[in-house]
C-alpha cells in the first residue's frame, strides 16, 4: 500500500486545466485556472500556466506539466535567438510554429496541449492551438484541457467578432470559472493575461472575485480562523 | 540465414536488454525483486523574512524495514543551496551530488556565487531526459542575489515555485499544518517552529517518515544547517538484564604475527612538486 501511495504522490504531474484564447479588437486574452495535479492530490492549487515565451507572445500549458515546461523551455531559447538573428520582435506566427515542430516531431513522446496568443506589428493578436498531435491551428479563439469539454456550448453562443477588451476578458474569466464548477481537475485563482499594441497586463481573480454558478456556496473563512489562533502543542511522546 | 543473427549480436550498439529479459523470467517465476532503499519521507520547505528553512525527517526504508533510523536527507547543492530528497535514496543523492560538482565548476567557470534557477534547471533537464525512472522528488531551497527561492522537482521534470512546499509520503500531513498555519513574513523562530511542526505531523502520522527533524535555514550570506533539531522519538526503554548471548565461540589459540617491511622508503628523493 505504501508503495502505491508513492507512485501516486510521485507520479507524473499532469494539469487538469482549463485553459482558454481569445482575441478581441486590438489583441488578445489569454485564460486559465491554476491546479496542478498528481492523481487525486491537488499539487499545486496556485500555478501559473501562462508563461512568457517573448515580450509580446505568451503560451498556455495543459496536460503533461514536465512535458509542456520543457516544451515552453526550448521555444523560449529559439524564440530569443532568433529575435537576436532578426533583429526585430518575433511575430506570433514563428512562435507557433516552433510549438508545432517540437510537438508534431516528438509526437509519440509528448503528450501537452497548447495555446499560443500574443500580438505582433503585421498581424496583430492572433491565437494559434496546438492540441496533442501537434497540429497548428490559427483560429479566433480555442480552448483546450480536461476543462473544455464544458465551454464548447458556452464559447458557440457567446463569443462575437469584434468584442472590446473588457468583454474579451469579461468573458474568459466567466468561462475559466464555469469550467472550474464542473472540472475537478480545474480549479484555483483564474489568471489571464491580456496582450496588445500597448503591452502585456497580467489580471488574477481570487476565488471569492468569481461569479456563483448553479448550486455553488459562497466561499467562508476558514474555521480556524474564528477560532483562537494559540493552536494545541504537536504531539511529542 | 543462422549466420546473420549470430553476428548481429556483436556490431550493434546502445542498451542491452538481454538482462531484463532474465528478470521477466524471474519475476515470473516467482523471484521477487529486492525491495531498494527509499526515504518514505517527510520534506518541506518555506520563505519566510529572511530567507529559506529546509525541513525533514531521518528515517530510510527498504520494503517494510527502517533500514537508517537517522539518514541525511537534506542534502547541500552549495553554499547558499541546499536540497531536500524524497524518493529511492541512491536516486536523490547521485543526482543532488551531480548537479552539486556542476554548480562547483560553474561557480569556478562564472567566478560568481551560484543562483538557485540553475540548480533548478540542471535539476529539471536531467529528471526530464530520465522520463521519471530517476524517482527523485526534490524540495530545492536557496538564497542568491535575486532573493529567496524555493522550488520543488518532480521526477518527470516539472518544477513548481511556491511559498511553502511539502513532498514525500507524509506531505499530506505536512501539507496541513502549512495550509493552517503559514503566513507571509514569518520570523526566523516561527519558521523553524512550523517546520519542525509539518514534519513532525508526517513523522507522526505517516508509516514512511520517522525518527527525528533535521532543519536548515538559508539566509543571505548565512546557512545553519541543525541537524537532528528535534528528537521526538528518543529509544525510551532499554531492557535493565542487559543482553546476553549464551552460546559464544571459543577462542581456541592466540598468535600475533607482525607484518613485515615490505616497502622500503628512500629518504632524501625527489621531492613531490606542488
Amino acid at each position: 500500500m505504501e508503495s502505491h501511495k508513492d507512485c501516486e504522490i510521485n507520479g507524473p504531474h499532469s494539469m487538469g486545466t482549463t485553459i482558454i484564447g481569445v482575441t478581441y479588437n486590438g489583441g488578445v486574452v489569454l485564460g486559465a485556472d491554476s491546479r496542478t495535479s498528481t492523481g487525486v492530490y491537488v499539487a499545486n492549487r496556485a500555478s501559473d500556466k501562462i508563461t512568457q515565451l517573448t515580450d509580446n507572445v505568451y503560451l498556455c500549458r495543459s496536460g503533461s506539466a514536465a512535458d509542456s515546461q520543457t516544451v515552453s523551455d526550448y521555444v523560449r531559447y529559439f524564440l530569443h535567438q532568433h529575435t537576436i538573428q532578426l533583429g526585430q520582435p518575433a511575430t506570433v506566427k514563428v512562435a507557433a510554429n516552433l510549438v508545432r515542430l517540437l510537438s508534431y516531431s516528438n509526437k509519440n513522446m509528448l503528450q501537452t496541449g497548447m495555446i499560443i496568443g500574443g500580438w505582433d506589428k503585421y498581424e496583430g493578436g492572433k491565437i494559434f492551438g496546438v492540441p496533442l498531435g501537434g497540429t497548428l491551428l490559427e483560429l479566433p479563439f480555442t480552448i483546450g484541457g480536461s476543462g473544455s469539454t464544458y465551454l464548447y456550448g458556452f464559447f458557440d453562443q457567446a463569443w462575437k467578432e469584434g468584442m472590446t477588451q473588457e468583454e474579451a476578458e469579461q468573458l474568459v474569466v466567466k468561462a475559466v470559472s464555469l469550467a472550474i464548477a464542473r472540472d475537478g481537475a480545474s480549479g484555483g485563482v483564474v489568471r489571464t493575461v491580456t496582450i496588445n499594441s500597448e503591452g502585456v497586463t497580467r489580471k488574477y481573480y481570487p476565488e471569492d472575485k468569481l461569479p456563483r454558478w448553479h448550486e455553488e456556496l459562497e466561499p467562508q473563512d476558514s474555521l480556524l480562523d474564528i477560532l483562537s489562533s494559540s493552536s494545541p502543542e504537536p504531539m511529542v511522546s | 540465414m543462422s549466420n546473420n543473427s549470430c553476428m548481429d549480436l556483436t556490431a550493434k550498439g546502445g542498451f542491452s536488454f538481454d538482462l531484463c529479459k532474465r528478470n521477466a523470467m524471474l519475476s515470473q517465476k516467482g523471484l521477487k525483486l529486492p525491495p531498494f532503499r527509499k526515504t518514505g519521507t517527510t520534506i518541506v520547505g518555506l520563505v519566510f523574512q529572511d530567507g529559506v528553512i529546509l525541513g525533514a525527517d531521518t528515517r530510510a526504508t527498504e520494503g517494510p524495514i527502517v533500514c537508517d533510523k537517522n539518514c541525511e536527507k537534506i542534502h547541500y547543492m552549495a553554499p547558499n543551496i541546499y536540497c531536500c530528497g524524497a524518493g529511492t535514496a541512491a536516486d536523490t543523492e547521485a543526482v543532488t551530488d551531480m548537479v552539486s560538482s556542476q554548480l562547483q565548476l560553474h561557480r569556478y567557470h562564472t567566478g560568481r556565487e551560484s543562483r538557485v534557477v540553475t540548480a533548478l534547471t540542471l535539476l529539471k533537464k536531467h529528471l526530464f531526459n530520465y522520463q521519471g525512472h530517476v524517482s527523485a522528488a526534490l524540495v530545492l531551497g536557496g538564497v542568491d542575489c535575486t532573493g529567496p527561492h524555493l522550488h520543488t522537482i518532480y521526477p518527470h521534470g516539472s518544477t513548481d515555485t511556491l511559498p511553502f512546499a511539502t513532498m514525500g509520503s507524509g506531505s499530506l500531513a505536512a501539507m496541513s499544518v502549512f495550509e493552517s498555519k503559514y503566513k507571509e513574513g514569518l520570523s526566523r523562530d516561527e519558521g523553524i517552529k512550523l517546520v519542525s511542526e509539518a514534519v513532525c505531523s508526517g513523522i507522526f502520522n505517516d508509516l514512511g517518515s520517522g525518527s527525528n527533524v533535521d532543519v536548515c535555514v538559508i539566509t543571505k550570506g548565512h546557512k545553519e544547517y541543525l541537524r537532528n533539531h528535534m528528537l521526538p522519538n528518543p529509544r525510551t526503554y532499554v531492557s535493565e538484564r542487559g543482553y546476553s548471548f549464551p552460546k559464544k565461540t571459543e577462542v581456541l589459540m592466540t598468535k600475533i604475527t607482525p607484518m613485515k617491511e615490505k616497502v622500503e622508503v628512500t629518504e632524501g628523493g625527489d621531492a613531490m612538486e606542488e
